[in-house]
């Protein structure tokens, strides 16, 4: 009986801790060392990162990525990487209006003959958008929209640690080569359309030019936390990345179709069609923080993460006093009850 | 709405006056006030105060969110999001109506699995327990609605996947489909009637609640012991203040978890793609839904197989209703006269088991059907070899570690030309969820049917003879055991 109920338990503990299991072909998305200051129940921004990371949204991101539910506004909002207590309306913070004022817009509104001018933003406009709409969008960039940035520490598995893994998780240029493949010689039988002397079937033979593939040698691209089949009986795999992708470790999908050696040791993840952008040195910083990769990957991500979620601030902060209240309240409840009944015996 | 005798004298002209008129005062008095209670009721009959307060929550909070939210499809998912940066203290709000639908399954499963335990559906509940049924069926309706509302990419993939269940109907499915979404395919539309139907529920859920309560004052609570109240001096206590603060002490510790995920955890029970905005020509990779719907989709999924003239579609969806339509008819299931699991040995084992059951059905629902269920126990993937010779096609296996790949890969060099060879890893053969979940559906619906026969044979302990008399044997026992110490 007792042992049913311990089985009976466990059981149940582990459905539990199964559910919390997210599931997919990706590689684990990694913290970066040192963690995250904003997890945990007092974890908050590190706002100069934050202010780095718009710079890097701005720089590099903006290009392709639009962020439609941020305002300029938002950057001077307590708990904002530019919030002046000084000026708790950011519309009246000049920074903010600066950074809004970097910015061309094409007006939401139109002018007193009804044209729609184009003029610097103020804190009150959303972001630009790199794109008229997203056919734009899909149009220039190889038929893959970017997807809009606002909530997207929300929208992935991993959060801030998936965006910071799948910036520094391009395989390394050693890695990557580039080889040439003339694909096999199709040969087609003549007059196979059943009319003998049809000239235009009488192709024999179709040649195709040779194309050039880039191929990962997946031996030399390291995964934390995953083995790859290095050298096993002397047959590292290649990855093919196709036309206009690339692949990363981190991204959702499937690689096994483009993997040449032993189909149970495809590498996980996928591909995508935005390239490693973090070059070092892509951005420079203002307040002389050295431009690596792992630095503006880990900034964009901590700016991407507030984005997100704004008011996460507000939120902790008003976490403490409410548990704090709970937890009087419910000694005073449990001293009152005990006080209630203990003349009844229950 | 009470079964006892009404003890309130109006002390005022006022009251008398209203007495006479309106007996409302008298009406709260008996009801909440004097209304005998058991007195050995435990913590677990504390869920039924928690539920009262999470439909309140949850209403409070909706009619304000409402008050911002936007049923448009090209507005919904912003005008949620707007909620949460805009509106003062808009994300507190969101925060709790949508961790507080968790926290009123999480109550509402643990009332029920009470319900079950201390046999609180047998007579003269059975219509208390209907209602409560009712209240669950309209609160899976209302979730659903309302997950529909943030036009994430699981609102609508969900609703899709929920929908055409009802198209699978014989004759009417296809027109009651369309009838429900108000058109061939989700679209604004069903947007705007999910919003007005997910507001009209919890009324109608607040209604059957007030059934509820009336249908419990009746034959008045249930205790552990399932021995109904003899004597109302000995076994039963005022409701207030005796069970006012035992019930609040309860809800306040259920309000510091419920805390906990508002502050501390918010997006912990939701799912990320839910932050997409909704996309009808994208599909999410595992359409899953919020976890307490889990052990029904997993039984919704667990049936593959046609059955006569029914498809297995079609089987699964009536499977699926039936896990809730079975609870409806248990008052005449379970064949045993005496309620509580305490003194039923045998069927006792069987409730722990139904426990087991529903919560590994949950993890089934989560997981992908055609995953194992015990990766390491999987054996290694084979490869196999397609290829084509004198225009038949033919495999050949390939087992084993590196060096099955190193033969497949030679066989494939020393085919001719034409064979055009392809290589494949297929999964070794093993236990995976979807048969697992085919086995819990039959453990769950056995354990309504067992409990009929357990009933006929099962020979129960000796009842207390009273609540009154249970109480003093247990502290009489509990005295003994410290004494020696003393």
């Amino acid at each position: 009986m007792k042992a049913f109920r311990i089985l009976a338990a466990g059981l149940a503990g582990l459905s539990f801790a199964a559910m919390a299991h997210a599931e997919g072909g990706a590689a684990h998305p990694h913290e970066p060392e040192g963690g995250w200051p904003f997890e945990g129940a007092f974890g908050q921004f590190d706002l100069p990162s934050v202010q780095r990371g718009y710079q890097v949204y701005r720089e590099v991101c903006s290009s392709c990525h639009s962020m439609k539910l941020l305002s300029y506004r938002n950057l001077g909002e307590q708990g904002g990487p530019f919030f002046d207590p000084e000026y708790p309306n950011p519309n009246n913070n000049p920074y903010v209006k600066a950074l809004a004022a970097d910015v061309e817009i094409l007006s939401p509104t139109p002018n007193e003959f009804g044209d729609y001018d184009f003029r610097p933003a103020t804190p009150a406009d959303q972001f630009k958008s790199p794109f008229a709409n997203e056919n734009a969008a899909r149009a220039a960039n190889n038929g893959a929209a970017p997807p809009d940035l606002s909530v997207i520490v929300k929208a992935r598995h991993g959060g801030a640690s998936y965006i910071y893994s799948l910036l520094t998780g391009y395989p390394h240029e050693d890695a990557i080569s580039t080889r040439e493949v003339t694909p096999a010689v199709v040969t087609t039988p003549a007059s196979d359309n059943g009319t003998p002397d049809d000239p235009t079937d009488d192709i024999a033979e179709v040649t195709t030019p040779a194309v050039i593939q880039t191929v990962i040698d997946v031996s030399k691209v390291h995964i934390a936390g995953h083995d790859a089949a290095e050298g096993e009986h002397g047959e590292a795999g290649l990855l093919i990345q196709p036309a206009g992708q690339y692949y990363n470790p981190f991204m959702a999908g499937d690689t096994t179709p483009q993997y040449e050696g032993d189909p149970r040791h495809a590498p996980p993840g996928g591909f995508l069609s935005m390239g490693p952008q973090l070059l070092p040195d892509r951005v420079t910083y203002a307040d002389g923080t050295e431009a690596t990769p792992e630095q503006m990957a880990h900034d964009v991500a901590q700016f991407l993460a507030w984005a997100s979620e704004p008011k996460q601030t507000n939120r902790k902060s008003l976490g403490l006093p409410v548990m704090i209240y709970l937890g009087i309240l419910t000694i005073l409840l449990w001293f009152s009850y005990k006080r209630v009944w203990r003349k009844i015996e229950h | 709405m009470s079964g006892h005798e009404s003890s309130y004298t109006p002390t005022n002209g006022f009251t008398k006056w209203l007495d006479k008129r309106l007996p409302i005062v008298r009406f709260a008095n008996d009801t909440v006030v004097t209304f005998p209670t058991p007195k050995n009721l435990n913590y677990w009959y504390t869920f039924g105060g928690i539920l009262a307060v999470c439909l309140a929550v949850q209403i409070l909070t909706g009619v304000i969110l409402a008050m911002h939210y936007e049923p448009n499809v090209n507005g919904a998912f912003a005008s949620v999001e707007r909620i949460m940066r805009d509106v003062p203290f808009g994300w507190l709000l969101r925060n709790i109506h949508a961790n507080g639908a968790s926290m009123f399954f999480f109550a509402v499963y643990i009332h029920m699995f009470r319900g079950l335990y201390y046999g609180s559906y047998k007579a003269p509940r059975e219509v208390l327990w209907i209602l409560g049924c009712v209240i669950f069926l309209l609160m899976i309706a209302t979730a659903f609605l309302g997950y529909m509302l943030p036009w994430g990419q699981m609102s609508y993939h969900g609703a899709n996947v929920i929908t055409s269940l009802f198209g699978a109907i014989p004759l009417v499915g296809e027109s009651l489909q369309t009838w429900i979404l108000g058109g061939p395919s989700i679209g604004n539309q069903t947007l705007q009637r999910f919003f007005s139907l997910h507001y009209l529920l919890p009324f109608m859920i607040a209604a059957v609640v007030i059934l509820h309560i009336w249908a419990l004052h009746v034959p008045g609570n249930n205790n552990p012991t399932g021995v109904e109240v003899q004597d109302v001096e000995k076994d039963t206590v005022p409701f207030h203040p005796y069970y006012t603060l035992k019930d609040s002490f309860g809800i306040v510790l259920f309000l510091i978890v419920f805390a906990y995920f508002v502050f501390y955890a918010p997006n912990a029970l939701g799912h990320a793609d839910q932050s997409i905005e909704a996309n009808p020509l994208v599909t999410p990779a595992h359409i899953v839904p919020e976890w307490y719907m889990l052990p029904f989709y997993a039984i919704l999924r667990a049936i593959t197989f046609d059955l006569g003239p029914i498809p297995a579609k079609l089987l699964g969806v009536i499977f699926m209703f039936a896990a809730i339509a079975i609870l409806f008819v248990l008052p005449w299931l379970d064949t045993s006269k005496v309620k509580s699991m305490r003194y039923r040995p045998v069927a006792r084992q069987f409730f722990f088991g139904f426990v087991a059951v529903c919560l590994l059905l949950g993890w089934c629902g989560a997981s992908t059907p055609s995953n194992p269920v015990f990766p390491a126990l999987q054996g290694e993937d084979a490869l196999v070899v397609s290829y084509t010779q004198d225009g038949v096609e033919a495999t050949s296996t390939y087992k084993g570690g590196g060096e099955a790949y190193v033969d497949a890969k030679r066989f494939m060099d020393g085919l001719p030309e034409d064979a055009s060879p392809s290589l494949s890893a297929v999964p070794a053969p093993a236990f995976t969820f979807s048969q697992l979940s085919l086995i819990l559906t039959f453990c769950y619906f056995g354990y309504f049917f067992i409990l009929f026969f357990i009933g006929l044979t099962e020979k129960p302990k000796e009842l207390p003879e009273s609540i009154h008399k249970s109480v003093l044997k247990r502290h009489k026992a509990t005295s003994a055991t410290t004494a020696p110490a003393e």
